[in-house]
């Protein structure tokens, strides 16, 4: 699904405060599998995520989607495959557009956004009981502003919105990291169920290493912009949370 | 009487600044200052087709494309060679005045003997009213498109764009290019005042434009006050209290000329006037 083929990509080059965010990293993600990155802080997990996402181009190397060299497309044309799930619950959803009009832009993602008007009381039922799924009470609140919901709600909000129009890749950069624990752990559970209902292709970055563990069918280790350790299939399920912690020593 | 009628007149006129602000300011949160060069764009533009004996059906679209350009210009220059937005709307603004000097030819074009929008549909013989008629339904019109386009899929996404690009960009979506439509609609729509304005007062001048951003920006802060007091969504009322907005602004300069104030002192008027209703709903919230 995902091909990363020597990818890099350095900031500030040249300047006394150069970082190597990635350092040629080679990464072959299979279609349906869900990828957990762990790694600390400035190990380059975002920046290769922002990579896949084109919010960054990479310096060398090739991306692919689906066999699409997608290397130099940029953040929006690369939505046909991608949804992405901001740290910011605020980033992911326009907070001053009412809960209706995020999801009906979000049912637009693959698609142009036209001049016709697509919001009408068909989608607006649609919206409803999928809104309804998540049981907090938000199917009746619509029209209202999505700044006024909590962050927890938000992100549940935006996770729905990805799968409302044809997503195959969902990016999770640190999904729960902004959110109380309860919501957090409500969050992740909404996530998991996504991703094997539409059996979707998934990246998560998390510093939570409870969720590295429960969640996933590969776990990688990032540390100063490689890959230093990526265990899958029934390795990745007998990691327990101590031996993960020992990573980062 | 004849001089509130005069106010209306001109504030109806003025519904295309208004709405023109409103779009880059409140819905692309974009300070753009072009307002000032494409307003007396669209005065020039209509002063040199009418002394060519134009047609209004070529008038009309010439008028908004000079002004959509004109935006689109200061949209490219903001987005595209990343130059802060207020200081490519100066840029752009600068240009126009010679370029609007070289549209007209020279500095002043009297329109008074010419066939305008208003002499060209009569529905009563009292100018004015006449005036007024033929103004209601050209904004009525004006507000109906703005209006309709709000809420199509590409309005919301043009809301999302002034709201969070992250996000609508992940979307799919290319702020860049939507910030540079969003700023054609909104110069379009300036470039109509001037439209207005010049056949409405009778001649078109190339400092028409002076210190004219200030109208929009007044209207929509009246209605802002408004919207954020009685927390407003609607796309259609949001508008008409923009328009009302422009209206008011244009009322409250009646006023003030009525009561004797020295014509000279009404830009400092002005100036004052949208301070205080900046400044006022800020002073209450402190006091709370």
């Amino acid at each position: 699904m995902i091909n990363l083929e020597n990818v890099s990509k350095t900031f500030n080059t040249g300047k006394p405060n150069q970082v190597n965010a990635v350092e040629g990293v080679s990464l072959q993600i299979n279609s349906g599998e869900f990828v957990v990155i762990v790694g600390a802080n400035g190990s380059g997990k975002t920046t290769l995520l922002n990579l896949v996402a084109g919010n960054t181009l990479s310096q060398g190397g090739k991306i692919l989607i689906e066999n699409t060299d997608v290397t130099r497309l940029p953040e929006y044309d690369r939505t046909k495959w991608i949804a992405r799930i901001f740290q910011n619950p605020l980033l992911g959803t326009a907070s001053e557009l009412s809960i209706i009009d995020n999801f009906r832009l979000a049912a637009l993602r693959t698609r142009r956004k036209g001049l016709s008007i697509g919001k009408n009381d068909a989608f607006k039922e649609q919206v409803r009981q999928k809104v309804a799924s998540l049981r907090m009470g938000l199917e009746n609140k619509l029209e209202q502003p999505i700044g006024t919901l909590s962050g927890g709600q938000r992100q549940a909000l935006t996770l729905l919105m990805s799968v409302m129009d044809e997503c195959k890749i969902l990016l999770l950069d640190e999904p729960t990291a902004a959110l109380d624990p309860k919501s957090a752990v409500n969050v992740m559970a909404i996530a998991d169920n996504l991703i094997k209902e539409n059996n979707l292709t998934a990246v998560l970055i998390t510093h939570n290493l409870r969720d590295a563990i429960n969640y996933g069918t590969r776990v990688i280790q990032m540390s100063e912009g490689k890959v230093i350790r990526d265990i899958a299939g029934e390795e990745k399920a007998k990691i327990n949370q101590n031996e993960l912690f020992s990573w980062f020593d | 009487m004849d001089f509130y009628l005069t106010a209306l007149l001109q504030g109806l006129c003025y519904a295309g600044i208004a709405y023109g602000i409103y779009i880059s300011m409140k819905i692309f949160n974009i300070p753009d200052i072009t307002t000032d060069g494409s307003y007396a764009l669209g005065g020039v533009v209509t002063g040199a087709l009418l002394t060519h004996n134009e047609p209004g059906y070529i008038i009309l679209p010439a008028v908004v494309l000079a002004g959509a350009l004109a935006g689109a210009l200061t949209g490219f220059i903001h987005t595209k060679l990343k130059i802060n937005a207020l200081l490519a709307g100066i840029l752009v603004m600068t240009a126009l005045y010679s370029v609007n000097l070289t549209i007209l030819g020279r500095s002043n074009v009297p329109l008074l003997t010419m066939p305008t929008l208003f002499t060209s549909i009569v529905v009563t013989t009292n100018v004015n009213q006449n005036s007024l008629f033929i103004l209601l339904a050209f904004v009525a019109l004006v507000t109906i498109i703005i209006g309709y386009l709000l809420k199509t899929d590409f309005g919301i996404a043009m809301r999302a764009t002034g709201n969070s690009e992250p996000m609508i960009r992940a979307l799919g979506v290319n702020t860049d290019r939507m910030k540079i439509i969003g700023l054609a609609i909104a110069n379009a729509l300036t470039a109509l005042s001037g439209y207005l304005i010049a056949q409405q007062q009778g001649f078109a001048d190339i400092s028409m434009g002076i210190g004219i951003v200030i109208v929009g920006l007044g209207s929509v802060i009246i209605a802002e006050t408004v919207i954020n007091w009685l927390q407003i969504t609607s796309v259609w009322l949001s508008l008409l209290l923009v328009l009302a907005g422009a209206i008011i602004f244009q009322f409250v300069l009646a006023f003030t000329l009525s009561i004797g104030v020295d014509a000279n002192l009404l830009k400092l008027i002005t100036a004052i006037f949208v301070l205080i209703i900046v400044g006022l709903p800020r002073l209450t919230t402190r006091s709370e």
